[in-house]
């Protein structure tokens, strides 16, 4: 154990391709559900694949429209989860600041009121507005200059979600957007965990988004050859370990976290769900987009967040993994793992979520943060779905088919998340006991 | 365009604020001011004011929008335009 100061999860809120809050998103991720979808754009024949894990529920059920025109769907779905994981927490409705600049308190027994002076954001996106910025060059193109929406730019820059999510519940001590392409929100929770312990905050808000299920983005990492062209089959596409996996089926989503110091979670009676650890990170200084084949990047990251947690590699029960279904990725993540905990890979078991969430880029690392959360907390790893004919290769224990009971007792897990340019993170969560 | 009467510009912008901010149309009466009574911030404003143009036909210059403060103030503005058929 270390004296820094220990930081506790006390809120969880998503909305996913399997569900539109937490619960329904972790009962379809333990049936072994798939959120994939066909596309139904025009001309998408003319695309190399053509499905995706798209949101189960529409950010308008819940936003609406005058303020849903001026957020992009990656902006709306972050607000979404935060507001859940806000609810999640016992935390009262935020304060309001009108246009004056005037704050507005909340209703009284309305639940744990947060200094906002002692409350951060970390809010990342790997993308930003892709929708707004593509959908507005189309104004802009056919309409001229004036009727392009005033609220362009705050909708597609990547920090958008994050400074929404700061009005929204009135945290002054920082609002921060982290952005390492698939890594983003596992550096989030990293950077939540730091601000707590560096005493810069009390309350963090935390997680990341994406939405860029667009026409441009298929044909992008389509001409990457990075994604699985499975189109026969989609809900069958993302399948980590597979010997038959051809590539990475891109998902939309968002997910956030409520961490907070212990003391002050404490003090408040709140319920806590986990504890969040500690982080490791660290760059490949390789290729902009493959990973360092030595995996030393990805096992530095997994060995540096043991370290900040002060925990040691027999400490680890579970990993969920970064798994996207590549025929490369996959195997050579395990070789990391195997690397960083030595014979202690041996006794883990390792999942692959993203065979049923399908890959959310910037939002991925804090999805995934809040199902190792559920997975400690609820004692079951969810399976990886798809698993048919596992992969040669494989050599530690893929939990498939079912999920898993976990050991009672203390346990911790890792997170890995690893994003083009090299950025290899991992974050670890300790069941509280 | 023809004339539109005070009630008919009232409505129009009553209905475009309602589609904008989410303002319900009963709240829009010619006394409000935009910022102070329907707390709606300055790129709204900006949308708002390209909506007006399309709906009742007239150019909103920029330094102009800056002295509308108020609902009457763009009914009058937009009643003087289309009389006028200038920005004089």
């Amino acid at each position: 154990m270390t004296d820094k100061t220990t930081v506790v999860v006390t809120g969880l809120g998503a909305t996913t391709p399997l569900g539109g809050d937490v619960p329904s998103t972790w009962s379809a991720l333990l049936a072994g559900r798939s959120g994939v979808r066909p596309l139904e754009w025009d001309g998408v024949e003319e695309l190399p694949v053509r499905f995706a894990a798209q949101l189960a529920v529409d950010p308008a059920e819940s936003i609406p429209r005058p303020q849903l025109r001026r957020l992009d769907r990656s902006q709306a779905i972050a607000l979404i989860a935060a507001r859940e994981a806000w609810g999640h927490a016992g935390f009262a409705p935020p304060v309001k600041r009108n246009r004056k600049g005037e704050i507005e308190q909340p209703a009284p027994d309305t639940g744990f009121v947060v200094d906002g002076d002692r409350l951060g954001v970390v809010v990342s996106s790997g993308i930003g507005g892709l929708h707004t910025a593509l959908n507005s060059y189309d104004v802009y193109k056919e309409k001229g200059w004036s009727r392009v929406s005033p609220f362009t730019v705050p909708m597609l820059m990547p920090n958008g979600a994050s400074g929404h999510v700061g009005i929204e519940f009135g945290a002054m001590a920082g609002s921060h957007a982290l952005v390492s392409a698939c890594a983003s929100s596992g550096e989030a929770v990293g950077y939540a965990i730091d601000m707590i312990r560096a005493g810069r905050a009390d309350v963090v808000i935390c997680g990341g988004t994406e939405s860029c299920i667009h026409p441009l983005q298929m044909a992008s990492f389509g001409a990457m050859r990075a994604m699985s062209t499975r189109n026969e089959e989609p809900q069958r596409a993302s399948r980590p370990y597979d010997k038959n996996r051809d590539g990475f089926v891109l998902g939309e989503g968002a997910a956030v976290m409520i961490l907070e110091s212990e003391e002050h979670a404490r003090a408040r009676g709140a319920e806590i769900h986990a504890i969040a650890a500690g982080c490791g990170y660290s760059g490949d200084a390789y290729d902009i987009v493959l990973p360092d084949p030595s995996g030393g990047g990805q096992a530095k990251a997994m060995r540096r967040a043991l370290e900040d947690a002060g925990l040691g590699a027999d400490d680890i029960v579970h990993v969920n993994a970064h798994a996207t279904s590549t025929p490369a990725g996959d195997v050579a993540e395990l070789a990391s793992i195997k690397a960083a905990l030595g014979p202690a890979a041996e006794r883990i078991t390792v999942t692959g979520t993203k065979s049923m969430t399908g890959h959310l880029l910037g939002g991925a690392g804090a999805l995934e943060s809040v199902i190792t959360i559920l997975t400690l907390r609820e004692g079951v790893v969810p399976p990886t779905a798809n698993l048919e004919d596992l992969d040669d290769e494989v050599d530690l224990d893929i939990v498939r088919g079912e999920p898993r009971p976990m050991p009672e007792g203390p346990a911790a897990a890792l997170n890995n998340s690893f994003g083009f340019g090299g950025h290899n993170v991992s974050v670890v969560f300790r069941r509280a006991v | 365009m023809a004339v539109a009467t005070e009630q008919q510009i009232l409505d129009g912008l009553a209905e475009i604020i309602d589609e904008i901010v989410g303002i319900d149309k009963s709240e829009v009466t010619p006394e409000k001011n935009f910022i102070d009574d329907l707390d709606i911030d300055s790129l709204s404003m900006v949308e708002i004011a390209v909506a007006a143009q399309e709906q009742f036909g007239v150019e909103i210059p920029d330094d102009e929008l800056r002295n509308l403060k108020t609902v009457q103030d763009v009914i009058n503005f937009v009643q003087n335009l289309q009389q006028n058929g200038a920005n004089a």
